[in-house]
């Protein structure tokens, strides 16, 4: 173990072929300690075979993914020192709730009264968790699948979709579970199909399409490149004063201007033309939107127009 | 938590603990549980059957054994199955081999839990079956026969802990659990009149039967013991037919998706 893998999961040129067909192609990334790290791609792009790989449940054709420098099958009791959950759904029916994580403990040699911790964690009243998995709604499942996760109080975690199902007090409650999670050090991944559950949870984030990374970076780098949307009254004044300044901005919906140039230096080039503003902001959540659209629109089982994105 | 590391001096999870939690495993849903107690349900109606159907002059333990042994047969092999196939058709294989990498070391707890299961079935099949020849003996108002030895009783539950290995196998091999039950009683029904026919009809065949066919090579556990060969054959038939098709599927299940 190196000091530069301490903590980290480092995937490294992982390939994972199923005939003559790349579900995951040449794939390269880390997860750093303190982070969360989110895992974004439409589905079938890849996400859920490489934490497989990851978690040694699927051999790689190609490349390794190791855990603080150790392949996860080298790791003893791994579910003590990393949590994992890849489906929610992937449980006996015909078991209680309860019973899925006495199973785990037992597995793990924890005490039992770990058991009852998680649940109360999870928000699993006592109740609930003496029903048959069958009779749980996905979103039980999910914090079922997350108290599983978190039971042998891992500093890793390693997380598929997460937040499927989950209502919106549910997202809240698993943000910052997890938030909590990074701030005390911990190692978090988590993958999602959904840009805003990456963007309100992750730190750092990256884009899989098609098998392949098409983005990485903190979000703050990911964001920045989505540069300004601004606004004036006299949108032709605007266009003019944006011309003079020698920025280049194309329309934007609701007549407004988006350029890749930042908020401060747009402001500026329309105060010295004297241009009155009505809107100016960096145009992030529909850049991250829009570079997700179109990185990965090749990959859409959908047609995708980017105009919506824009707009 | 300060740093995150990964501690590769941690004790690793020991056999023993995994067939405890196999052996929950085989009892923590309904259809297990009850499945479980098919074990003592079966025996208790084959045993009732015995008491009022089998001629008085002919109650005798060894009627008894064959009549609660008989559907150990088929329901010890379908324990072991399920207990492999389980993991596929649930997907429950996703946390446990997530929480337990080395899946060899779950096969093994399988194995050895599916063995204690029906080793235990079979005592309490037969405790049963001798309860009903003791109560049987009472109704015709004579002294209970005890013509079973503890001998041919042990041999009787090898027999049938081989049937439940050769389920156990068709689990591992197959993976699917109505493909397992279909394979089982293929091999276990059509297998053997394969070989008694190719056996009626070709002289050279004949010979070489009790080496390489397993059913046949078994009859003598039931017939007071095999001698010298027939262990020998017994051997060679298991050889084939049981270790390794199991090594073949254990070697599948390393190398095999979990997903």
């Amino acid at each position: 173990m190196t000091g530069q893998t301490v903590g980290m999961i480092t995937v490294d040129r992982l390939t994972k072929t199923y005939g003559g067909y790349k579900a995951v192609d040449d794939v390269s990334f880390t997860c750093r300690p303190g982070a969360v790290t989110g895992f974004l791609g439409p589905n079938g792009a890849g996400k859920s075979t490489t934490m497989r790989i990851m978690a040694g449940l699927t051999p790689a054709t190609a490349g390794t993914a190791l855990i603080s420098g150790v392949r996860y099958q080298d790791i003893p009791n791994p579910g003590t020192q990393i949590g994992v959950l890849l489906d929610a759904s992937a449980q006996h029916a015909g078991r209680t709730g309860r019973e899925i994580l006495t199973i785990s403990a037992l597995t793990m040699g924890l005490p039992m009264s770990r058991v009852d911790e998680m649940l109360e964690l999870v928000s699993l009243s006592p109740r609930e968790s003496k029903r048959r998995v069958k009779n749980y709604s996905l979103g039980m499942r999910q914090r079922l699948g997350i108290a599983n996760a978190l039971l042998g109080d891992p500093q890793i975690l390693i997380l598929d979709e997460p937040a499927n199902g989950l209502d919106p007090a549910g997202i809240h409650w698993m943000r910052s579970l997890l938030r909590h999670y990074a701030d005390r050090g911990g190692t978090v991944l988590l993958s999602s199909h959904l840009l805003h559950e990456i963007e309100v949870i992750a730190d750092e984030i990256i884009v899989i399409g098609n098998g392949r990374i098409v983005a990485q970076g903190t979000k703050a780098e990911l964001l920045s490149t989505a540069g300004t949307f601004v606004k004036a009254g006299d949108a032709s004044a605007l266009a003019n004063a944006l011309v003079t300044a020698g920025i280049t901005a194309s329309p934007s919906g609701d007549g407004g201007l988006r350029t890749e140039t930042d908020p401060a230096t747009v402001g500026k080039a329309a105060a010295v033309a004297g241009v009155a503003l009505v809107e100016l902001r960096p145009a992030e959540g529909a850049g991250l939107e829009e570079m997700f659209l179109e990185l990965t629109a090749s990959t859409q089982r959908e047609a995708v127009t980017t105009e919506g994105a824009k707009a | 938590m300060s740093t995150v590391t990964i501690d590769t001096d941690r004790p690793s999870i020991p056999l023993s603990r995994l067939v405890k939690v196999e052996l929950r495993k085989m009892f923590d849903t309904r259809s297990g549980f009850w499945l479980m107690m098919s074990i003592a349900i079966v025996a208790l109606l084959a045993t009732i059957g015995c008491i009022l159907f089998v001629p008085n002059e002919d109650l005798e333990f060894g009627v008894f054994g064959q009549a609660v042994g008989f559907p150990m047969v088929l329901l010890l092999p379908v324990i072991a199955i399920l207990s492999v196939t389980s993991e596929w058709s649930q997907r429950t294989g996703l946390i446990t081999f997530t929480l337990a990498p080395h899946r060899g070391q779950v096969v093994a707890a399988k194995a050895i839990t599916a063995v204690i299961v029906g080793v235990a079935g079979m005592v309490v099949a037969f405790a049963i079956g001798g309860l009903g020849n003791i109560v049987g003996s009472a109704i015709n108002g004579v002294d209970p026969v005890w013509n079973i030895s503890f001998l041919d009783f042990v041999l009787i539950v090898l027999a049938n802990v081989l049937g439940l290995l050769v389920g156990f196998m068709l689990g591992v091999l197959i993976r699917n659990t109505p493909g397992a039950i279909v394979a089982y009683v293929a091999y276990s029904f059509l297998l053997p009149t394969i070989f008694g026919i190719l056996a009626a009809f070709q002289d050279w065949f004949k010979d070489l039967q009790p080496w390489i066919d397993f059913g046949y090579s078994q009859t003598p556990l039931f017939d007071g013991g095999p001698s010298g060969e027939e262990w020998a054959q017994l051997g060679t038939s298991g050889l084939i037919w049981l270790v390794i098709p199991l090594t073949v599927g254990v070697w599948a299940v390393l190398r095999s998706e979990v997903k």
